[in-house]
């Protein structure tokens, strides 16, 4: 993959990433397959150039994008990381992106916008996961970020890790980062973003509203109702005898992101 | 053709217990994936049902195949119950380290673990009378009765691999098709000699 170069940024943490092999091969990305290692192995043949992404919807300039006209490689950050998934492993991955809220200062969102809504590709033929006669999610997929959630610093807009272009199981060529919240959040291979006023429908909320809330943050007091969320397992540390560790709150990064959610009783808005 | 029956009874055991081999030769050497333990764990338990569908699937294989493995029915419903056992073994020691408050936490909180001890907890006594001495011991027919629990560690067995996972994958609802359908098998009306109904 063409290799890209991002500024260091005081954001990143200073954990040892998780092994790029295994950020590449243990993937949730239901559009090709239910299995952790059906991204790898069927994300091959999608095609993410041309690739564009419409911003449309509560903002003064909507207009469709190509995205090398969306995110230039000059202004790419690195930010290392920590990645949660609700089911309860985790990685350190150092991503390259630039922060939505500057992508979405150039639709000029319109005083009446109160959240973001994301949309995934949907594109059967070369989405395994989306044809046939088992299909796991409705597709597109799609996500939601309340737009104080959606402008925070940390939120970003990724197109590569670890030093080159996303791969595709990775959700190439354009993906979501919310690292303090668990990472179904980080909708992949995104071709729309729209401003709106209600909260937007989000895939795991529509499959299981009892299991998967708007918000996901990630709380170690708040569990999952089939299994804690309260201990973690980091990605290709220690084999077959690692311990867990302690899932942190906001995984980790509450000291920038608790004020966005003072006075909520985080156990209904989970 | 000239083989012992022992020994080939021997033979399912080696063959049977061959995968758990395999799988802690992997394991230790790091082959096992990004998720060691959870692949391990989940590799044994699906091993148990394995087995304990084999085991099912003897007396339907009789009554309407026609192959009779009646006398390896012991070795592959016990094989069920080691892979149950190193399946518990394995989620205890390893995927909680001996953490026996979390352990009895997702018992009494989390249905899947629920269901799950409960089917170990009758693969034990199962287990335990499984040699000629408990069937001595017990008569014939107190000993069939105390056998047919099998039928519910197999129903609890697979509602714990449906209820562990996201979404609705093809898997865990094939192996809970195929216990079904080998119970409801036994409901199938038995036909005498003479091709008549016995009703």
């Amino acid at each position: 993959a063409a290799s890209l170069v991002g500024a260091k940024s005081r954001f990143s943490t200073d954990e040892r990433p998780t092994p790029r092999a295994d950020v590449v091969a243990y993937n949730n990305f239901y559009e090709f397959g239910g299995g952790k290692s059906d991204p790898a192995a069927r994300a091959g043949s999608l095609t993410t150039s041309p690739w564009s992404v419409e911003i449309d919807g509560l903002v003064a300039k909507p207009a469709k994008y190509a995205l090398e006209d969306l995110i230039r490689s000059s202004e790419l950050e690195e930010r290392i990381y920590r990645m949660r998934c609700v089911e309860g492993w985790s990685m350190v991955i150092p991503w390259l992106g630039v922060p939505l809220a500057s992508v979405l200062a150039r639709a000029e969102p319109l005083g009446s916008a109160k959240y973001v809504a994301f949309e995934s590709l949907v594109r059967p033929e070369e989405m395994p996961g989306q044809a046939g006669f088992l299909q796991l999610l409705p597709w597109p997929y799609v996500e939601g970020l309340r737009l104080d959630e959606a402008l925070h610093p940390l939120t970003l807009l990724a197109v590569g890790l670890y030093g080159e272009a996303l791969p595709n199981q990775n959700g190439a060529p354009l993906r979501l980062v919310v690292p303090w919240k668990y990472g179904f959040k980080g909708i992949k291979s995104i071709v729309r973003i729209s401003l709106v006023e209600a909260q937007p429908k989000t895939s795991w909320n529509v499959q299981n509203p009892r299991e998967y809330g708007f918000f996901s943050n990630v709380n170690p007091k708040v569990d999952h109702p089939r299994w804690t969320q309260a201990t973690e397992r980091r990605i290709g540390e220690g084999g077959l005898f690692a311990k867990r560790r302690p899932t942190l709150m906001f995984n980790g990064y509450a000291q920038e992101v608790a004020g966005l959610y003072a006075g909520m009783d985080l156990g209904r808005y989970f | 053709m000239g083989v012992p029956l022992q020994i080939r009874k021997l033979a399912v055991y080696v063959v049977g217990l061959a995968p758990a081999v395999a799988l802690f030769w992997l394991g230790v050497d790091n082959q096992l994936g990004p998720e060691p333990i959870k692949e391990l764990e989940q590799e044994l338990g699906q091993w148990a049902l394995r087995f304990l569908l084999a085991a099912l699937a003897v007396t339907p294989l009789r009554r309407f195949v026609g192959v009779d493995l009646m006398r390896y029915r012991r070795a592959l419903g016990l094989l069920a119950f080691y892979y149950a056992f190193l399946h518990l073994a394995a989620y205890v020691a390893l995927d909680h380290g001996f953490d026996w408050a979390a352990v009895w936490a997702d018992i009494v909180k989390r249905p899947y673990v629920t269901v799950g001890m409960a089917s170990f907890a009758i693969l034990l006594p199962l287990a335990l009378t499984s040699n000629a001495a408990a069937i001595r011991r017990m008569g014939g027919k107190a000993w069939a009765k105390l056998h047919r629990l099998v039928y519910v560690a197999a129903l609890a067995a697979a509602a714990h691999f449906v209820l562990i996972v996201k979404s609705w994958p093809a898997e865990p609802l094939i192996y809970a098709g195929l216990t079904v359908a080998l119970l409801l098998s036994r409901l199938a009306p038995v036909r005498s000699r003479r091709g008549t109904l016995a009703l």
